[in-house]
C-alpha cells in the first residue's frame, strides 16, 4: 500500500477537490408541492469527492433539494420538479432513466436509522442482490465484509452477522445504514441529518466515517447542526425560504460569509 | 452590531468583553499620559501611581482572557462573533503592553529626577506622547463604533509618530555628544521615547484588529513606516 502521510492524502484530496469536476449539476431547480412552491430556481453544483453541506432553517428547502438529487420526491404525491439535474452527463429526470438504478448510483441515508428487520448480513446483501452485483455466496460475503469495513462497523459486528440489525445501538444502526448504502457501490451518498438521533460519540464516529468516505464518494449532507457542517464539509450551501442564499468554501462560510442572512443564521441572530 | 442573538446571555457575554476592553483602554491611556507628565515634572508620587495602576490593567487582561475562553467553549462562535472574541483577546493584550510601557516610563522618573529633563527635550517628549495618545484615544473611539474605514485611517497616521521619534532620537544623540554627563539622563529619555513610540505601534495593531473584526480581511498593504532611527549614526562613507 502506498504509505502517503495523512496530510499528504488530505492535500491530494483538496487538490482533487479544487480541480473537481461537478459530479452533479442542478440548474434552475424548482419544486412545487401542489400549489405551494418549495424551491425557487436553485443553481447548485455538487463537486466530486467533496462533502457538501446544506444548511438553513427548517422549511428552507434544503431537504427538498437533497431529495431531488435521487428523485426521492417522486414518491410524494403532488410534488413537481422543474429545471434540470444531471449526474455526470445524464439528466436524472429524463424519461428513459431507470429510477432504481439512479438510486443505486445516488444512495441515501436518513435521519433515523432504518435497518430492515433482518439480520445484519441481509441488511447489506439485499441491495447487491436485487441489483445483481454478486455472482455467488463468496462474492456476496466479500461485498458484505468490505461494506462493513468501509463503514467502520466490521470489528463490532463480525461475530454476529446473523443477528438482527435492529438489535444494534443507534449509532451502529446508522453506520449499518451507511454500509448498506455503500454496498451497491454508489457514486454519490445523500445524508439527511444522519446524526440528529445519535449521541455525541456515535455522531463523532459517523462524522469520521464521512471524512473517510470522501476519498471514494461524493457526499451531500443536510444538517441542522452548524458545527457539524463546519466539521465535516468542504463546501457549504445556505438555503433560506426556498432559495439558495450562498454557496461557498466551508472555511470562508464560517469565518466570513458573504451574505447577511448566512451570517445571521450561523451566528444565531435574528436579522 | 445591528442584530442581537436569539440567546440574550450570549449578547451579554460579548458586551461584557467590549465594556472591559473600553475600560482597559481608558486606564492605559491615563497611565501613559500620567507617566509622561510625571517625567517632565519630576513627579515621583504620580509615577508611583502609574506603577501601581498597572496591576489593575494586568488583572483586567486576565479576566478578559478567561471570559473569552469560556464564551468560546459555551457558544462555539463563528463568523463575526468569532472574530469579535479573538479580536478582544488581541486588543486586551495590546492594551496590557501599552500599560507596561507607561509603567516602564514611570519607573525612569526616579532615575532622571536628579538632573531633571531639559526643557527642549521635555517639549519633544510631550509632543511625541501627544501624538501617540491621540492615536490611542482615537483607536479606542473607533473600537466603540467598529468603523473599518476609520481604523484604516488611524493605521496610516502612525507615520507621524515614527518621524517624530526619529527626530527626538537624533536630538538626544546630539545632547550626549555635547556633554557626556548627559548620557545617563538621555539614555533613560531615549527609552522613554521608544516606549511612547511603541504605544503608537500598539494603537496601530489595535486599528488593524478592529479592521479585521469588522471586515474579516486584513488591511491591505504594508504599514507605513518612517522610523529611520535604527540606521541613525551608522557610518556611511
Amino acid at each position: 500500500m502506498n504509505m502517503m502521510s495523512e496530510s499528504a492524502v488530505e492535500k491530494a484530496l483538496d487538490q482533487k477537490m479544487s480541480d473537481a469536476s461537478h459530479k452533479m449539476i442542478g440548474k434552475d431547480v424548482s419544486v412545487y408541492y401542489g400549489e405551494k412552491r418549495a424551491l425557487f430556481d436553485v443553481n447548485l453544483n455538487v463537486r466530486e469527492n467533496t462533502v457538501t453541506a446544506l444548511i438553513g432553517p427548517s422549511g428552507c428547502g434544503k431537504s427538498t433539494f437533497l431529495r431531488c438529487l435521487n428523485r426521492m420526491n417522486d414518491t410524494i404525491e403532488n410534488c413537481r420538479v422543474t429545471g434540470k439535474i444531471t449526474l455526470d452527463a445524464d439528466d436524472i429526470y429524463d424519461q428513459n432513466i431507470d429510477v432504481v438504478e439512479l438510486r443505486a448510483r445516488v444512495g441515501m441515508v436518513f435521519q433515523k436509522p432504518n435497518p430492515f428487520p433482518k439480520t445484519i448480513y441481509e441488511n447489506i446483501s439485499y441491495g447487491p442482490r436485487i441489483h445483481g452485483l454478486s455472482k455467488n455466496k463468496a462474492d456476496m460475503d466479500q461485498i458484505v465484509e468490505a461494506s462493513l469495513q468501509r463503514a467502520g462497523l466490521w470489528g463490532e459486528v463480525k461475530d454476529r452477522l446473523h443477528e438482527s440489525g435492529t438489535g444494534l445501538s443507534g449509532g451502529q444502526q446508522q453506520r449499518l445504514c451507511i454500509a448498506r448504502a455503500i454496498a451497491v457501490s454508489p457514486e454519490v451518498i445523500l445524508m439527511d441529518e444522519p446524526c440528529s438521533a445519535l449521541d455525541p460519540i456515535a455522531t463523532a464516529k459517523v462524522e469520521e466515517l464521512i471524512h473517510e468516505l470522501r476519498a471514494n464518494y461524493t457526499i451531500v449532507i443536510v444538517t441542522h447542526s452548524m458545527q457539524q457542517a463546519a466539521r465535516v464539509s468542504q463546501r457549504t450551501a445556505m438555503f433560506h425560504l426556498g432559495q439558495l442564499v450562498e454557496e461557498n468554501d466551508t472555511d470562508k462560510m464560517f469565518t466570513n460569509p458573504d451574505d447577511q442572512r448566512t451570517q445571521d443564521y450561523i451566528m444565531g441572530r435574528f436579522g | 452590531m445591528a442584530s442581537t442573538h436569539i440567546l440574550s446571555a450570549y449578547d451579554d457575554e460579548l458586551k461584557y468583553l467590549s465594556r472591559r476592553i473600553s475600560e482597559m483602554g481608558g486606564l492605559a491611556e491615563q497611565m501613559c499620559s500620567d507617566a509622561v507628565r510625571a517625567l517632565v515634572n519630576s513627579d515621583a508620587a504620580l509615577a508611583q501611581k502609574v506603577i501601581s495602576d498597572d496591576v489593575i490593567l494586568d488583572h483586567a487582561e486576565r479576566e478578559i482572557g478567561d471570559k473569552a475562553i469560556v464564551t468560546i467553549a459555551r457558544r462555539q462562535p463563528v463568523a463575526a462573533d468569532l472574530r469579535e472574541i479573538v479580536g478582544s483577546l488581541r486588543i486586551a493584550s495590546d492594551l496590557e503592553r501599552v500599560g507596561d510601557l507607561g509603567k516602564n516610563t514611570a519607573k525612569r522618573v526616579i532615575a532622571v529626577q536628579g538632573t531633571g529633563v531639559p526643557r527642549k527635550l521635555a517639549r519633544g517628549l510631550e509632543h511625541l506622547s501627544d501624538l501617540a495618545l491621540v492615536q490611542l484615544k482615537d483607536v479606542l473611539d473607533v473600537y466603540a463604533t467598529r468603523s473599518a474605514e476609520k481604523a484604516e485611517a488611524i493605521r496610516i497616521r502612525d507615520e507621524e509618530i515614527d518621524a517624530m521619534y526619529t527626530s527626538l532620537f537624533r536630538e538626544l544623540l546630539t545632547y550626549m555628544m555635547e556633554d557626556p554627563r548627559n548620557i545617563t539622563t538621555c539614555t533613560h529619555l531615549l527609552f522613554c521615547a521608544k516606549n511612547i513610540e511603541r504605544i503608537g505601534d500598539h494603537a496601530t495593531n489595535i486599528a488593524e484588529t478592529i479592521y479585521y473584526m469588522t471586515t474579516g480581511a486584513q488591511p491591505e498593504g504594508d504599514r507605513p513606516k518612517d522610523d529611520s532611527s535604527n540606521t541613525l549614526g551608522a557610518i556611511t562613507e
